[in-house]
């Protein structure tokens, strides 16, 4: 599947600029490891130790968050946009 | 009594260059350091940046800060700037109230309500929020500022940004109470209802803020933002006598506020403006929507996100960006947390007003409904001074008390239709 990941500007500086990227996998996680395989620099703000979503970023697919849908392992489609932006927004 | 001069910094400010400066910033995770600028996340770990003050700066004692204007920035040292700020300076400083009533009602030695809904100029403590970030917008030169907002946010930056002569952009969900939406479009902002709930909103604004260069109060202002809730402990710290009550009860969104509450605390005791304890912070919730409740009753974790289903919009925040340090506040304080259902909070608007004449909106019937809760179940003690926190007002949610109220006899201009009805009132 190939879909689209669209960066928070901060990380931008981590991929030469570019805030919309394209990647592949069948699950948001593996599209951010493809993603991470050609940027890692990238990997540490975008995965924490665990393998889990870095505490500071918020995932979301196709606008939805992808804590209420399944996290990482969540299913992608081909077109599909992967959305991250700061955690610290808000309130 | 005091007077504001409204175009002392009116649109003419907007091309002069301006007097106060922002503090540099400081990440809360990493410790890293940044010049002052319009961005809330730290460039190494993407952690939250707060201002950094000078440990070394003169502070004022008790009498200078007493002799100030009634407003929050009476707490000037506290907050994040050098220089004059210029704008939104009559804000802050509003009642506390002691109602031995509602202290009986609790069963607690004292109680006084924190009184928010009447912040001028928007009914809410978001004035105090609002009041700092503007000045930081001043500061970066920035024309344009905004909101992700459940509301009372939103009221407060229209209002805000029409007095000092700049656009404001607001966002907010769809389907907020008529009085929030009518309560904002009035100061003429570019208001715009966005399908969903307020966390949509929000991810949409953190995408907005990193796209249009406006300075975005609740996100790339966020740092200086934020640091306007202290005033509410300051002012609770001076108003009860320069000493600190034992507990206090604060409602919970984004927990920014219950976050910045157990700041001011701290910083008022680290320059031994009270002695004793800081007082157990006590945060509150509706069941709706209780992210930070349920993280401080599994004791450890992340915060695990809701859709939220409540009356209570202001506080309606599933993913709260401070959740984490909210909770930390509470537990560091050995405070508790507490949730309540929506007839609940509407029976907490109920005896706020009857014991106090205070009509607060949802997030005060939380916070009240959460403070009987906490007392039954030992949380708040016989020999406690409690401070409710009381951040919005009633007349901005009437449906949510409407169906709950008895209705009025209408009778005829006849003196026997009244001694009719004081009859009936005296044998029911």
């Amino acid at each position: 599947m190939s879909l689209t990941i669209s960066l928070p500007s901060v990380l931008a500086r981590l991929t030469d600029g570019q805030r919309a990227l394209q990647a592949t996998g069948t699950t948001v996680g593996e599209a951010v490891s493809d993603l991470t395989s050609r940027f890692p620099a990238l990997s540490p703000r975008l995965v924490d130790d665990r393998g889990e979503p870095y505490p500071f970023v918020s995932y979301y697919l196709n606008d939805e968050d992808i804590r209420f849908g399944g996290g990482f392992g969540a299913s992608v489609r081909d077109g599909d946009e992967i959305i991250i932006v700061s955690a610290v927004a808000g309130g | 009594m005091t007077t504001t001069t409204l175009d002392i910094a009116g649109p003419s400010a907007r091309g002069a260059a301006p007097i106060v400066a922002a503090l540099p910033l400081i990440c809360t995770n990493c410790g890293s350091r940044f010049d002052a600028e319009p961005t809330a996340i730290c460039l190494q770990c993407l952690g939250p940046l707060v201002p950094e003050y000078d440990a070394t700066r003169t502070l004022p004692d008790r009498n200078t800060i007493g002799r100030r204007a009634p407003s929050l920035w009476r707490y000037r040292e506290w907050l994040p700037f050098t220089g004059s700020p210029t704008l939104s300076l009559d804000s802050g400083f509003t009642p506390l109230v002691e109602s031995p009533a509602l202290a009986r009602r609790l069963g607690v030695a004292r109680v006084w309500v924190k009184n928010d809904a009447v912040s001028h100029p928007t009914l809410s403590f978001k004035d105090r929020v609002v009041s700092t970030a503007i000045n930081a917008a001043h500061a970066f030169g920035l024309d344009v500022i905004g909101c992700a907002s459940t509301g009372n946010l939103a009221n407060a930056v229209a209002a805000h940004a029409a007095r000092a002569g700049l656009e404001a952009w607001i966002f907010i969900p769809h389907d907020l109470e008529p009085a929030k939406v009518l309560g904002t479009s009035v100061f003429g902002p570019k208001l715009v209802r966005v399908r969903g709930t307020y966390d949509d909103v929000n991810r949409l604004c953190a995408q907005v803020a990193d796209s249009f260069g406006w300075g975005l109060v609740n996100v790339n202002l966020r740092a200086y933002y934020g640091e306007g809730s202290k005033t509410m402990a300051f002012e609770i710290i001076e108003q009860l006598g320069w000493r600190a009550p034992t507990a206090i009860v604060a409602p919970m969104a984004g927990g920014a506020l219950v976050t910045k509450l157990h700041r001011g605390f701290r910083e008022f005791s680290e320059a031994e403006l009270f002695d004793g304890a800081l007082p157990r912070i006590h945060g509150a919730q509706a069941a709706g929507c209780a992210p930070i409740v349920r993280l401080v009753e599994r004791g450890a974790g992340r915060i695990e996100p809701e859709i939220p289903s409540t009356v209570a919009r202001s506080l309606a925040i599933g993913n709260p960006a401070d959740g984490l340090t909210a909770a930390r506040a509470i537990t560091e304080t050995n405070g508790w947390a507490a949730k309540v259902s929506d007839s609940e909070l509407v029976e907490g608007i109920r005896l706020l007003a009857e014991t106090t004449g205070i009509f607060a909106e949802t997030a005060g019937g939380v916070t009240v409904a959460a403070a009987q809760q906490l007392a039954r179940a030992g949380r708040l003690r016989p020999d406690d001074d409690v401070v409710l926190c009381i951040t919005g007002n009633g007349l901005k949610t009437l449906d949510a008390v409407a169906g709950s109220l008895p209705e009025a006899p209408v009778i005829a201009p006849r003196l026997s239709a009244v001694a009719a009805l004081v009859e009936a009132t005296a044998n029911p």
